[in-house]
């Protein structure tokens, strides 16, 4: 795994994953809300992004799975400019990345195991072909028991886990999470933190958006700090957990 | 309860909610369009059968008033035309009708005249024509020039095109009723399309967002209205279907009314009613959704 990902500019930009050159960002005729960001994302690495709470750190993600087109610069995924897209290629982009929403997300009148299955369904998978993929993984990630259930009776954390399944149930290439540990107790936390190592083990390049200053100390990682619209990089903080 | 549920006999469930309350709405609205529209199909087909029953009978048969001249009977005039026209080629009988139906269409004008016998009053002539190859009314009249006879030729030719001209107004009102429907009706299921995907913003989200391309999503909506509306067609055809059969069998074996002769087999007309609503339902709200779909973005 990647314990040095490069963040310099200077990579050639062939191999990044990622790739922000000079990226701004406003809503409709509001302020910008991101301003000149610059970095780039190697193959299987690992980065969290910091910052206060408005700084800019869910818009950053948006950016990157496409729910958001940025007002200035440029962004290059897999090495395509995601501006000479067209509408006909987008999907085909997005299915190769995996989003744990800061709301979650979820669709209310489908079942646990519908919500994991739907990236596998969309991809135009057959039922028989995931079914225990998709099994295998709720019970991974402690929901083996409620797999049937609705998300209306589930508990937060619970929620949280199932929309993790889904962000990753597809292998996807780029792994974004949006706090996604904000509704659980330590010890869950640091096992949903340990997926997406393992994911990035196997080599998804991992990004996760977070208040929880310890795990990103603790985890040895970098983080892509964000305040008043701008970027730092910060390199890793004491050692890995 | 998590127990009984095994992952191996899981099946997909649908993207959107199966039921709304609102459907029961819009399944209404579609079935009663549907039902007018059978019931105007239903009102074409017989009144065109009723316009063809009626043409044919007239076009099959010609009077003919037949004038004495000086010297001859009325009687004798009309005998003699007789003959003459059954001579005709596609005239299949011709007869001189008795005296006493002259005198009934007269009767009106003139009243009861004791002697009748003593005014000139026309005789007529009723000739039956082959339908296949019936001769105008030109070729009559030369046949009795010929022979000298002062008669007019009715072929009902003016009666036939009054006739053939009010089917055609029938068929015309017909067509344009049955698009003002299918228009209403695609009107119906554009604005149920929009509420329909307005209402499941969070799924075209969350589709979207998770790579689904736009005609995967448009489809979502465009089958389940497609659905709704061939159930919405099928009650309406059955509907107007049972309305028809009581109309058949009110009317017996001759039709309700010689002016709406409704036949068993005209009840077919109702059946691909199901199947037009789902295509424009489908038409439609493809075409909605896919449209709401790209705004979106
Ligand atoms: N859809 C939107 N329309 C308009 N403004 C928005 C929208 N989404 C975010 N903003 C604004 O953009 C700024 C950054 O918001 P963003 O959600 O990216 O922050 P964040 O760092 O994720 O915050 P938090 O830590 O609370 O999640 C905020 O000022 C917010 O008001
Ligand atoms: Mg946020």
């Amino acid at each position: 795994m990647s314990r040095n990902p490069d963040i310099s500019a200077a990579s050639s930009a062939n191999e990044d994953v990622v790739r922000f050159d000079n990226v701004s960002l406003r809503y409709g005729r509001g302020p910008e809300v991101l301003r000149g960001l610059s970095f780039a994302l190697r193959p299987g690495s690992f980065h969290f992004i910091t910052g206060p709470s408005g700084a800019g750190k869910s818009s950053l993600l948006k950016l990157v799975y496409l729910g958001a087109r940025a007002s200035g610069g440029g962004i290059r995924l897999f090495g395509q400019d995601l501006a000479r897209l067209t509408a006909d290629q987008r999907p085909a982009v997005r299915r190769r990345i995996g989003v744990v929403f800061q709301d979650l997300l979820l669709l209310d009148h489908l079942s646990a195991f519908d919500n994991a299955a739907l990236p596998l369904r969309i991809r135009g998978a057959r039922a028989s072909e995931y079914r225990s993929d998709v099994a295998e993984l709720l019970a991974w990630v402690g929901l083996g028991a409620r797999m049937h259930a609705m998300p209306a009776t589930l508990a937060g954390g619970e929620k949280q886990r199932l929309a993790i399944a889904r962000a990753v149930v597809n292998r996807p290439d780029i792994l974004l999470a949006d706090e996604p540990t904000g509704n659980v107790d330590p010890d869950m936390a640091l096992r949903i933190y340990r997926l997406f190592v393992e994911l990035n083990r196997l080599g998804a390049t991992v990004l996760i958006a977070t208040h929880d200053q310890d795990m990103v100390a603790r985890s040895g990682r970098p983080a892509l700090h964000l305040d008043g619209g701008a970027l730092t990089v910060r390199a890793p903080q004491g050692a890995a957990p | 309860m998590s127990e009984s549920f095994d992952p191996a006999r899981w099946r997909p469930a649908p993207l959107l909610p199966a039921t709304e309350a609102r459907d029961g709405g819009l399944v209404f609205v579609v079935t009663v369009l549907c039902f007018l529209a059978c019931l105007t199909a239903l009102g074409v087909i017989a009144a065109d059968r009723a316009a063809r029953g009626w043409s044919g009978q007239l076009a099959g048969e010609a009077t003919v008033i037949v004038r004495a001249k000086a010297g001859e009977t009325p009687d004798a005039a009309a005998a003699r035309a007789a003959e003459t026209l059954a001579g005709v080629t596609g005239v299949v009988e011709a007869r001189a009708l008795e005296k006493e139906k002259a005198y009934d269409l007269v009767r009106p004008w003139l009243g009861d005249i004791a002697d009748l016998e003593d005014l000139p009053v026309p005789r007529l002539v009723a000739i039956t024509l082959d339908p296949r190859a019936p001769p105008n009314a030109e070729m009559l009249d030369k046949a009795l020039k010929a022979q000298g006879l002062d008669a007019v030729v009715d072929d009902h030719s003016v009666w036939i095109k009054d006739i053939r001209r009010a089917a055609d107004t029938v068929r015309w009102a017909g067509a344009a009723i049955f698009l003002l429907i299918a228009a209403a009706a695609g009107y119906v299921i554009a604005f149920a399309t929009r509420a329909g995907l307005a209402a499941r913003r969070d799924v075209v989200e969350v589709l979207h967002l998770s790579g689904a391309d736009d005609g995967y999503i448009a489809r979502l909506f465009q089958i389940r209205f497609a659905q709704l509306a061939a159930v919405a067609g099928l009650i309406g055809a059955v509907t107007a279907g049972i309305v028809g059969a009581a109309l058949r069998l009110a009317g017996g074996g001759q039709g309700l009314t010689p002016a709406l002769p409704v036949a068993w087999i005209d009840l077919l007309a109702v059946v691909p009613c199901p199947l037009l609503a789902a295509v424009v339902a489908t038409v439609v709200a493809h075409r909605t959704a896919l449209h709401l779909i790209r705004a979106l973005q």
